[in-house]
């Protein structure tokens, strides 16, 4: 009884509202086809994946390829590189967008703050093979600004982007360079945010600017930062691999290698679609608990969910 | 607030933060500048490394080599396609989509929104999104590149948003005339969210523009690929280049100089549009922001 019911219930709702399942419905075709299907399509992480048996065909090997992965010196060395670079990003990264905001929003003259915001953003829609050109060409031994300031210093020039120990920082600088300024417009948000009236007792109370700034405006904006931490912890994982592979070579895989370089280089060059499918699982299962805690923390710490 | 409330120490604080941000400011342009800089400097100047700041013996020798080279015109046409295209693509997907998920009375709401932001905690992944492409038979083919990647749960819970705080009044009055749900997203709820949907057009724009990897992944054609791979092709060249010595020191041109080049002329574009993109993502910022 009930079941029918409901069976009553979504057909009059499906005759009265119709149109908006018309609209709704390419938008779900296109979810099923290209995000969702490849879901299923995961499977062959636990099979013998053949391009002629197909995904369903395929036999299944159970946990066969992660044996195979976490036994691979390069796939734990990508492991322990992601979280390197991810963890030295948020470390140097994290507060760079923060400071910029609170200097901005120090900045009394109009024109001159505004010009500055323009450019400083700038780089965040510039597309990374550009900026790894930049970055090529900035850094090489024989035409690079770099290396002609070091040279011009006396020093032997050096080849930095075949040289492993220079691959993190210059990469996590890249980042913070092009990221940096767009990130700031969040907590600039934030700032608008905050209340005039406290700034006018405080200038009463005879509080000098350097003052308001650590003890009103940061304050203010704690909440958007506590967000914003929860945020980039969740998306850890998500190293910004393409710029990875633009700016790598075999000689600083040492350092460079994600996992997701990994699984490029194995699975799309390489041919071994199901242990790079396996790799990429991990990832994203990973990739997920971390997100699905990020909220839980957010939702426990100010009570509004991140979606 | 007065100036004249500052004390002397504050006047410190102040120039000094001006003198930093200036410097932050100066760290993001000089790049740039340096890149178009050796885009008109000889080609034994830039393989010298003499460039700094302007360029030497000017020329516009990696102009011209680019401008005749027919997989400039190319891929700069490729990527005329694939951003027009996959724009267009985009909205004809993400608008009406965002608008049913906006409205209260569809039914199963909360499930097709679930739907819409599970996939983006979760992500099959490279090699399964790779597989799906190669058995729809969308490789190598200008409609797998616009219809692959046309919808974007980011994008379309931003208008969702948008459309969620629009007032019931404003459309009562089409309702009152009998307008039904085409018509009153047309006329009403698309009128209203013009900064929202230009935001999220020119997000769409500007993520088309620069697409490289799939681009690089799934298109083998060298009659197919973007203006980006192309880029990507010419600048490893580069760097092999400097494996075996440059070649090409005494010639008007080298690889540093053509691969600036065409580094200048693909951002042209992006700071052509760059002024609507700064009218409105700000407005783009806050509306997909924290509180969704």
């Amino acid at each position: 009884m009930p079941d029918e019911t409901r069976f009553q219930r979504v057909l009059f709702v499906l005759r009265r509202d119709w149109q908006l399942y018309l609209m709704l419905a390419p938008t779900v075709i296109w979810l099923l086809l290209f995000l969702y299907k490849p879901m299923y399509g995961l499977q062959i992480a636990f099979k013998d994946y053949s391009i002629f048996r197909g995904i369903a065909a395929s036999p299944w090997v159970g946990l066969e390829h992660f044996h195979t992965l976490f036994g691979s010196d390069q796939f734990v060395r990508a492991v322990k590189n992601t979280v390197i670079i991810s963890a030295f990003s948020l470390l140097f990264g994290f507060p760079v967008p923060i400071l910029l905001a609170l200097m901005f929003n120090e900045i009394l003259h109009k024109t001159f703050k505004k010009t500055a915001q323009t450019i400083v953003y700038l780089p965040h829609f510039i597309s990374s093979v550009i900026i790894a050109g930049i970055v090529i060409t900035a850094f090489s031994p024989s035409v690079g600004i770099i290396n002609y300031l070091i040279s011009w210093l006396g020093f032997e020039p050096i080849y930095f982007l075949t040289k492993p120990e220079w691959f993190r920082p210059i990469f996590i600088g890249t980042g913070i360079w092009q990221e940096a300024g767009f990130s700031s417009i969040v907590y600039l948000a934030a700032i608008a945010g905050v209340s005039p009236t406290l700034y006018e007792s405080a200038v009463v109370d005879g509080a000098s600017r350097w003052q308001m700034m650590w003890k009103i405006t940061l304050p203010s904006i704690m909440t958007t930062i506590i967000i914003m931490l929860i945020i980039r912890i969740g998306n850890l994982l998500e190293v910004s691999f393409e710029m990875i592979i633009l700016l790598y070579q075999p000689a600083t895989f040492e350092t460079a290698d994600v996992v997701n370089t990994w699984i490029y280089r194995q699975g799309l060059q390489g041919g071994q679609y199901d242990l790079a499918a396996a790799a990429g699982l991990f990832n994203a299962v990973v990739a997920f608990v971390l997100v699905i805690a990020a909220n839980s923390l957010s939702k426990r710490y100010s009570r509004t969910s991140l979606w | 607030m007065n100036m004249n409330l500052y004390s002397r120490g504050d006047k410190t604080f102040v120039w000094l933060n001006m003198f930093l941000v200036t410097l932050f400011t100066l760290s993001t342009l000089y790049p740039f500048i340096y890149i178009a800089a050796v885009s008109f400097s000889s080609g034994f100047a830039a393989s010298s490394g003499k460039v700094v700041l302007t360029p030497i013996n000017a020329t516009m020798a990696a102009y011209n080599y680019v401008m005749n080279e027919p997989q400039f015109w190319i891929s700069y046409r490729n990527t005329f396609i694939y951003t027009i295209g996959g724009t267009i693509m985009s909205l004809l997907f993400i608008i009406p989509g965002a608008y049913a998920l906006s409205r209260p009375q569809l039914y199963g709401r909360r499930f097709w929104n679930l739907m819409v932001a599970f996939t983006m905690w979760f992500n099959a992944g490279l090699i399964p999104f790779f597989l799906n492409m190669r058995d729809l038979g969308l490789l190598d083919s200008y409609f797998g590149i616009i219809i692959g990647f046309a919808v974007n749960g980011f994008n379309l819970i931003l208008l969702r948003n948008f459309f969620e705080n629009i007032p019931q009044s404003f459309e009562e009055a089409a309702r009152m005339d009998g307008a039904n749900e085409f018509q009153v997203l047309w006329k009403v709820y698309l009128p209203l969210s013009k900064p929202a949907i230009a935001t999220v057009a020119l997000f769409c724009i500007v993520s088309r523009w620069n697409g490289f990897f799939w681009a690089m992944v799934l298109l083998k054609d060298d009659d197919k690929v973007p203006l980006q791979v192309w880029l990507r092709f010419i600048i490893s060249e580069l760097q092999d280049d400097e494996e075996f010595s440059s070649t090409l020191v005494d010639a008007a041109y080298s690889f540093e100089t053509v691969s600036a080049a065409i580094i200048v002329c693909s951002i042209i574009p992006v700071l052509l549009v760059y002024p609507f993109l700064q009218k409105y993502f700000n407005k783009g910022i806050l509306l997909g922001g924290v509180k969704e």
